[in-house]
């Protein structure tokens, strides 16, 4: 039953998509560390770490899609669940820093020390344990999900209400953890991490593992993202997108529908957060800005919303130009940020796959054309 | 557990019991102490000039629009005006609407699949494939509503008659105890009028059905009781002949 319904949904294009995404996972990885230094196909370390950042990125696009380009619910604070699955990340990694902080303090991570702290807050009891962290990585962002969805979905706020909800509460999350007494780290937020499960964060066999763990967590999106599109919840679920009252006058709990793609949503982007954290060695409330959620957004309509190979491409494409402009041209990067929005508002509606989709079926019709 | 707005004693045989409804919008009374009895089994025309109020009455009875006053019982047990449009869907009355709305990225069949009685459960539908009586009953659908060599076509490719009949058959699909039908052949040609009268007259062999238009000819083809609305209420009732020699009748819809 398990393997039929995530069988349901793997075209075959997706399938290819999702083996080139684990041969990428496990391919780089391998070139950095198995080829010697000098050879010209070995994966240099900071593009491998370029690599993962932009894999999390992928995933957390993927679960923008899944709630935009399937659903219709335009969010634009997606990046917060993505960051709380950072910071219940980054607290499991403060606890394992233990007596090497720069105050050499057993229990309190340096920030507390400095500020004076006198006992662990209650919420960090626990987070000393990977597996105490591993599941409030999925539950923290889905239980917010979960409330914030209940009460906007069962009073029926919809469209640019609904967005804009979103984006408050990301914003009011911004707030929140710049504050000290959140003891969270306030405006520096978790970072100096020595060791994940016993290895050194900094070490290029980890940056490696954590490479390929976030691929697989990619691949694992995919195959789960096409299983409950390609499902009769899916027809559903894209029929709500497209009429939603509707679906209701034939009897669907069409908020129910929503919740559960918004709270599935909300745990991948905590997960894609929680495997980005570690890559690159902090997690601070800058994470929860508004323009994060906004760029997650850009990814998907570059890539093409509706589409689950879209999301991946447009994340990749779109940070590889903010990576090569913030370097090579740093104060043009927003101009060319505003640009590529205008530009897919206007030209490109259904994103880079949809031109490919347009192009080749309009190929094939010429082809019956000629044979006919 | 009882439902909110079930009560258990009958009040009355009819299928749909509509009595002193009024709805003001803003001071404007749509629907105007409003009553309205349609018998299991039956076939009922509304007709109506424009702002008499039959889209607003649609509203009240499948529950997007709450009236002022008055009684909506279906069924003889259920209250109307307590339930939301997905509980009143669930009770068994289903709405063709104005403006045919099917889903265009669905193909004919899968919107057929959606509309089709049973399964809402959004965790059984993860894994729920289609059964043979689901099928077979799909088949059947397309066929009543003539369609079947369109079954796989996107609902966006559809001329417009095409997705009025798709809206009956989802309707259809739904197995309402009560079927609304609001201005089905609106837009459409002679042909495609005089085929929607022989699907209607099909599918009220099993279904009840208030079909509300302003096409005289079309009405006509159906051969059914007919009420007249103004103002937001019923202003005469019976044949098409004995309501079309009504005098306030003709005063209303010729003017004076």
């Amino acid at each position: 039953m398990i393997t039929r319904f995530l069988w349901q949904g793997m075209t075959r294009n997706l399938q290819l998509f999702v083996l080139l995404v684990l041969a990428v996972g496990i391919l780089v990885p391998l070139s950095n560390l198995l080829l010697p230094p000098e050879s010209p196909f070995r994966t240099p370390s900071w593009v491998l770490q370029l690599m993962g950042k932009y894999l999390c990125y992928a995933s957390l696009a993927l679960a923008v899609d899944l709630v935009w380009g399937f659903c219709g619910i335009l969010t634009l604070g997606h990046a917060a669940f993505f960051a709380l699955g950072g910071y219940c990340m980054g607290m499991y990694l403060m606890r394992q820093i233990g007596t090497r902080g720069v105050y050499g303090n057993p229990l309190l991570p340096d920030f507390m020390v400095f500020l004076n702290y006198k006992e662990l807050p209650w919420f960090w009891h626990g987070f000393d344990s990977f597996w105490f962290a591993a599941p409030m990585i999925v539950l923290v962002p889905s239980v917010l999900a979960l409330a914030l969805g209940w009460f906007a979905f069962r009073s029926r706020v919809t469209g640019v209400y609904l967005s804009i909800i979103t984006q408050a509460m990301t914003f009011a999350l911004l707030l929140a953890f710049f504050r000290n007494d959140m003891g969270l780290g306030g405006n520096n937020g978790l970072t100096d991490f020595k060791d994940i499960l016993g290895y050194s964060v900094q070490s290029d066999t980890t940056r490696a593992v954590l490479c390929f763990a976030s691929a697989l967590a990619l691949a694992i999106f995919l195959v789960i993202s096409a299983a409950v599109v390609g499902s009769r919840f899916g027809k559903a679920l894209t029929a709500v997108r497209d009429a939603e009252s509707r679906m209701r006058f034939l009897g669907y709990r069409v908020e129910r529908y929503k919740l559960f793609v918004f709270v599935l949503s909300a745990a991948m982007a905590g997960i894609a957060g929680a495997l980005y954290v570690p890559q690159v060695g902090i997690i601070n409330p800058s994470e929860f800005s508004p323009g994060n959620s906004i760029e997650a957004v850009l990814w998907v309509a570059v890539g093409g919303r509706g589409t689950l190979i879209g999301p991946v491409i447009g994340a990749f494409v779109v940070n590889f130009g903010k990576t090569y402009l913030t370097g090579a041209l740093p104060e043009v990067w927003l101009f060319a940020l505003g640009a590529l929005f205008i530009v897919v508002t206007l030209l490109l509606p259904k994103g880079v796959v949809g031109l490919w989709n347009q192009f080749r079926s309009r190929s094939r019709e010429r082809q019956a054309r000629a044979t006919a | 557990m009882k439902a909110p707005g079930i009560t258990h004693a009958r009040s009355t045989s009819a299928l749909l019991y509509l009595s002193g409804v009024s709805v003001s919008f803003d001071g404007f009374k749509a629907l105007n102490n409003l009553s309205l009895l349609v018998e299991p089994g039956e076939m009922r025309a509304i007709i109506g000039p424009n702002g008499a109020g039959k889209t607003t009455m649609m509203d009240v009875i499948t529950g997007k629009t709450r009236p002022d006053s008055g009684e909506v019982v279906f069924d003889g047990t259920a209250d109307l005006t307590k339930l939301d449009e997905a509980s009143i869907a669930t009770l068994g009355i289903g709405r063709k609407f104005q403006k045919p709305t099917v889903f265009e990225n669905h193909t004919v069949r899968d919107n057929l699949l959606l509309a089709l009685a049973g399964m809402r459960s959004w965790y059984r539908l993860l894994t729920a494939v289609p059964s043979k009586a689901e099928n077979d009953r799909l088949e059947e659908i397309l066929s009543i509503i003539r369609m079947g060599p369109q079954q796989h076509m996107l609902g966006a490719r559809l001329s417009h008659g095409q997705k009025q009949w798709l809206e009956i058959g989802m309707l259809l699909a739904q197995n309402p105890k009560l079927m609304l039908v609001d201005e089905p052949v609106a837009g459409m040609t002679d042909v495609e009028t005089e085929t929607t009268a022989q699907v209607l007259r099909e599918v009220n062999k099993s279904h009840s059905v208030v079909v509300v238009e302003h096409d005289m000819s079309f009405v006509r083809a159906l051969g059914v009781k007919v009420t007249v609305l103004h103002e937001g209420s019923t202003l005469a009732e019976g044949s098409l002949d004995q309501v079309s020699a009504d005098p306030r009748v003709v005063e209303v819809y010729l003017g004076r």
